[in-house]
């Protein structure tokens, strides 16, 4: 159990599962592990500037396109991406990140939309559920999550796709029980494991030769 | 040739029923272009949230609102229940706020003052000596002589303790609703709801009592897709009257879905069950008594008793006695199939430990017993047969307690379960366009189950297209009358109803082209998307030269469901058997392989179908190991009201999973059955079950938690 334990760490920590999270939510303020990632790559705000409580201009870039929008500090962006840029994708279910529902890709990770401030998510490449399809064709994951029927309310399956995606993209050749451990941050209330599991394990073999993002 | 006009093709004509067809909503829903009522976004929509009871049972003496009244962006409040009335659970509603965001409308809140005389409370009734006035005892019901059958020296009886805690829904779309004025008295709402037809006239005679007048046919309800139901989103709930009644103040859409933390101790709740079991039979193992002593809550409402015995229901002597606990939780609501998972639960588990005290193998105990379960017994019986050679009974079981070294200890476990599953009322309009498209009304709802799928399915059998030339429009109130979906009744009211409106309108476009081929109508048939001579190709016509034939006039038909020729039934049964593994040192019990063998009737869609039964065994094996609403006694507030700690099982804690269809003749013509219920009915006393084969020692309680792994190994088993 413990080997498997140590096993399951490793690759939640190369996405951002549940269990990776839980980790970092003692030492992190707003973003669970991000805030770590963040600090490096992100323009800052000038240190010692405050913004807020009222609105304040943010720009974000979402699957190539530029969008500016005002906003409280405090907005998220799942709710940003859902309310302000009708972006429906990404679902609100738990809203603490904890089940997934909301995951979009950020600088090539699966992160918790309902864990980012949409302020922090500026200098960021985000690609959303809706960056995925490009024109009539369904990305081959989403195809996949058709075959095998991995999906039935549905509500769960975009952020599913996205994680899926983002797995494979890190793990091409994955084993089922790659699959198993490192998709432990995405629930589904249905029952639609079984599907998903075969659904990442035939998009892997069809995304081979270039994906179409990220 | 089929005995009745619109019977089910015969099993060597069928060219799409009992394949394996993807859903046809699919691609919307894995591209995230599925538009859900939480997703819905109207120009001017204002977001609305509720101030709550922090108590779980008081009396308002006091609302203030003018602070809230002050707060940016607000643009409606509604009192809900103001002072003198009492609340009986904490998350009862008091006051909604609609407000320009989100965060406006939490803000205003924040600044509700709301004074409360607490009264005394009770959340946890497993222990029923501490209910006292909140105990109300039933009737004791008898049949046979279940006093002599027991003190008969030649039975072997068993005596246990088993239950299974309440649970919520945990719908991953919230309950929630848009409402928008489109006029003075028209109302366009959008609800996730399992009762697209039937929320109209709810809301509008809800609405009319409060004084806000709306007739029912001005009201429309919308649900293109639903995040989960399972039997909680029949009615509109206050909460969505609320809604409209914000609109109609602010002049404005209003949008209200529940936090999760609402969701969870608000919007959903399936009784628990507990009971202490005695049940004997005859040494070669023939049960012959029962008796039973339940309780259970279901909220401030109490809750009646699960049909127990389950499924072997002619146990000759029988006594069952139960006892309606109410207690100050939320109130319940139907949660995939009421009732039978906690029936099942006690009554199988005490089953198998009576087939444990009798040293009997469990397969052979449960197929000796089958035929108390009536007319369906044999069905059983080959159900048993099947899932055990899935699960490869032989090889892998043993008598109670794995004797084997090491503390991982594996067991395998039975259950049996039952569902109706008979087709509600459904009524279709169904088209077809002289430029050869095919629509399809129903004012019914896809609850992930596949409706939409089986619709298509049904019309293109019947018209010999595919099922991708079939427009499917569901999820609206403005289309023929449908059922709710509940009791897996939706599946078999709209096959009959799209079965008998297809046939229909293909006898009208055999008449408007019989002229053409010189053949009569009587005599054509649609076949591979043509319309030919039957069994004479050479007279035949593409089906879109055949609808070139009615020039500008559009076949109209309409199917109803009840109707004549007997396209449906009632009455399922199902196997499922666990495969378990219990560590021994941390009580951690993982799932290792899962088999079900369903029936259900003639089979639509194999694919689908299969879903439901995959997705009942992980829905069961979550509440089997890791589901319970805990309440806090000191408080009465749900102590796990988020998702990081009311669990749901994830991908990695299934296992592998195994469904087999009954199908074939004996079963194909009884027709279309539901099938959204029975599979998860068997999950919890399977793998309790398996887990008492592994042990040595029965967990009496769901969910089977570690802690109560390690207590039940203190006093006995394997360890």
């Amino acid at each position: 159990m413990r080997r498997k334990k140590d096993q399951r760490r490793e690759l939640a920590k190369e996405g951002l599962s549940r269990r990776a999270f839980l980790q970092g939510a003692g030492a992190a303020v707003s973003g669970g592990l991000l805030t770590a990632e963040m600090a490096q790559g992100a323009p800052k705000a000038e240190s010692g500037k405050v913004v807020g409580p009222g609105t304040t201009p943010i720009t974000l870039k979402i699957n190539g396109k530029i969008h500016k929008l005002n906003l409280e500090p405090r907005v998220t962006l799942l709710d940003a991406l859902r309310d302000r840029l009708d972006l429906t994708g990404a679902k609100k279910v738990c809203d603490r990140g904890v089940c997934g529902s909301c995951t979009v890709i950020m600088d090539g990770k699966p992160v918790y939309a309902c864990n980012v401030l949409a302020i922090e998510a500026q200098g960021h490449d985000l690609t959303t559920i809706e960056g995925l399809r490009k024109g009539g064709e369904l990305h081959p994951m989403m195809a996949a999550f058709v075959n095998h029927d991995a999906q039935q309310c549905g509500f769960c399956t975009p952020g599913f796709v996205v994680a899926c995606t983002a797995f494979v993209n890190k793990h091409p050749d994955p084993t089922l029980e790659d699959v198993e451990k490192g998709l432990g941050g995405n629930l589904c209330r249905c029952g639609t494991y079984a599907g998903v599991r075969q659904a990442v394990l035939e998009a892997a073999k069809t995304m081979k030769g270039g994906s179409p993002n990220a | 040739m089929p005995k009745c006009k619109y019977d089910w093709p015969e099993a060597g004509d069928r060219k799409i029923i009992g394949t394996r067809v993807s859903r046809i909503d699919g691609p919307a829903k894995s591209s995230g272009e599925a538009r859900y009522t939480y997703d819905i976004n109207e120009p001017g929509l204002l977001f609305a949230k509720i101030y709550r009871s922090p108590y779980a049972h008081a009396k308002i003496t006091a609302v203030d609102t003018s602070e809230a009244e002050k707060s940016p962006g607000v643009k409606a409040i509604r009192v809900i229940q103001g002072p003198g009335k009492e609340v009986k659970w904490a998350g009862d509603e008091i006051i909604a706020i609609a407000a320009t965001s989100e965060e406006a409308a939490e803000d205003a809140i924040r600044k509700v003052k709301v004074q409360f005389d607490p009264l005394p409370h009770f959340v946890n009734e497993e222990d029923l000596s501490k209910a006292g006035a909140n105990a109300k005892p039933g009737e004791t019901k008898r049949t046979g002589d279940p006093d002599k059958a027991f003190s008969d020296p030649d039975v072997v009886a068993s005596e246990g303790y088993y239950g299974i805690a309440t649970i919520t829904h945990c719908c991953l779309e919230s309950h929630g609703s848009i409402a928008e004025w489109t006029g003075p008295n028209n109302l366009k709402t959008w609800y996730s709801t399992q009762n697209v037809s039937g929320t109209p006239a709810q809301v509008g005679q809800a609405l009319r009592l409060a004084g806000v007048e709306v007739p029912d046919n001005q009201i429309e309800t919308i649900c293109q897709y639903i995040g989960g139901g399972f039997g909680s989103k029949f009615g509109p709930d206050r909460w969505g009257i609320e809604t409209a009644r914000l609109a109609k103040i602010a002049g404005k859409p209003v949008k209200l879905m529940l936090e999760r933390d609402m969701e969870l101790e608000a919007a959903g709740a399936r009784p628990s069950c507990y009971a202490k079991i005695r049940v004997a039979a005859k040494k070669d193992g023939s049960i012959v008594a029962w008796d039973s002593q339940s309780w259970g809550t279901g909220g401030p409402d109490g809750a009646g008793m699960p049909p127990i015995p389950y499924v072997l229901t002619n146990i000759p002597n029988t006594v069952t006695h139960h006892t309606s606990v109410a207690t100050n939780t939320g109130p319940e609501r139907a949660w995939r199939a009421p009732n039978h998972p906690q029936a099942a639960l006690v009554t199988m588990g005490a089953l198998d430990d009576l087939a444990a005290k009798l040293n009997m193998d469990a397969l052979e105990f449960f197929m000796k017993n089958a035929p108390l379960a009536g007319d369906r017994g044999k069905v059983y019986q080959e159900e048993l047969q099947k899932a055990a050679e899935l699960i490869e009974w032989q090889k892998n079981w043993h008598p109670r307690g794995d004797k084997t070294p090491g503390h991982i200890k594996r067991g395998l476990g039975i259950s049996m379960h039952t569902w109706g599953g008979r087709g509600h009322t459904s009524n279709c309009n169904l088209l077809i366009h002289p430029d050869a498209s095919v629509e399809v009304n129903l004012g019914s709802q896809d609850l992930g189950t596949g409706t939409r799928t089986v619709i298509a399915l049904v019309a293109a059998e019947t018209f010999g297209l595919p099922v991708n030339a079939i427009k499917v429009n569901i999820g609206d109130s403005k289309y023929p009358v449908s059922g709710p979906s509940g009791g897996s009744t939706t599946v078999g009211g709209v096959s009959g109803s799209v079965r008998r409106g297809s046939v229909d309108a293909l006898n009208d476009l055999f008449a408007a082209v019989a002229p053409a081929l010189g053949v009569p109508a009587g005599q054509l048939e649609a076949v591979g998307g043509r319309i030919q001579a039957k069994g004479d190709s050479s007279k035949s016509l593409s089906w879109k030269e055949a609808c070139a034939k009615l020039a500008v006039k559009t076949i109209q038909a309409t199917g109803k469901n009840p109707g004549p020729c007997k396209l449906g039934d009632s009455g399922v049964g199902g196997v499922e058997i666990a495969d378990v593994s219990v560590d021994t040192e941390t009580g951690i019990v993982r799932v290792n392989r899962m088999v079900c063998a369903q029936d259900c009737g003639l089979v639509l869609d194999l694919k689908t179908a299969e879903s439901q039964c995959l997705g009942a065994l992980i829905m069961g094996i979550t509440y089997a190991l890791y589901e319970q609403k805990v309440m806090d006694d000191v408080t009465g507030r749900m102590l796990n009201n988020n998702m990081e700690f009311y669990k749901l099982a994830g991908i990695g804690d299934i296992g592998e999973l195994v469904v087999h269809m009954m199908t074939g003749p004996g079963y194909d013509e009884r027709g279309v059955i539901g099938l959204g219920e029975p599979p998860v009915i068997s999950p919890g006393a399977a793998i309790s079950n398996a887990v008492a084969n592994a042990l040595g020692v029965r967990v009496p309680t769901l969910p089977i938690t570690p802690e109560k792994v390690l207590a039940a190994l203190e006093k006995g088993g394997v360890a």
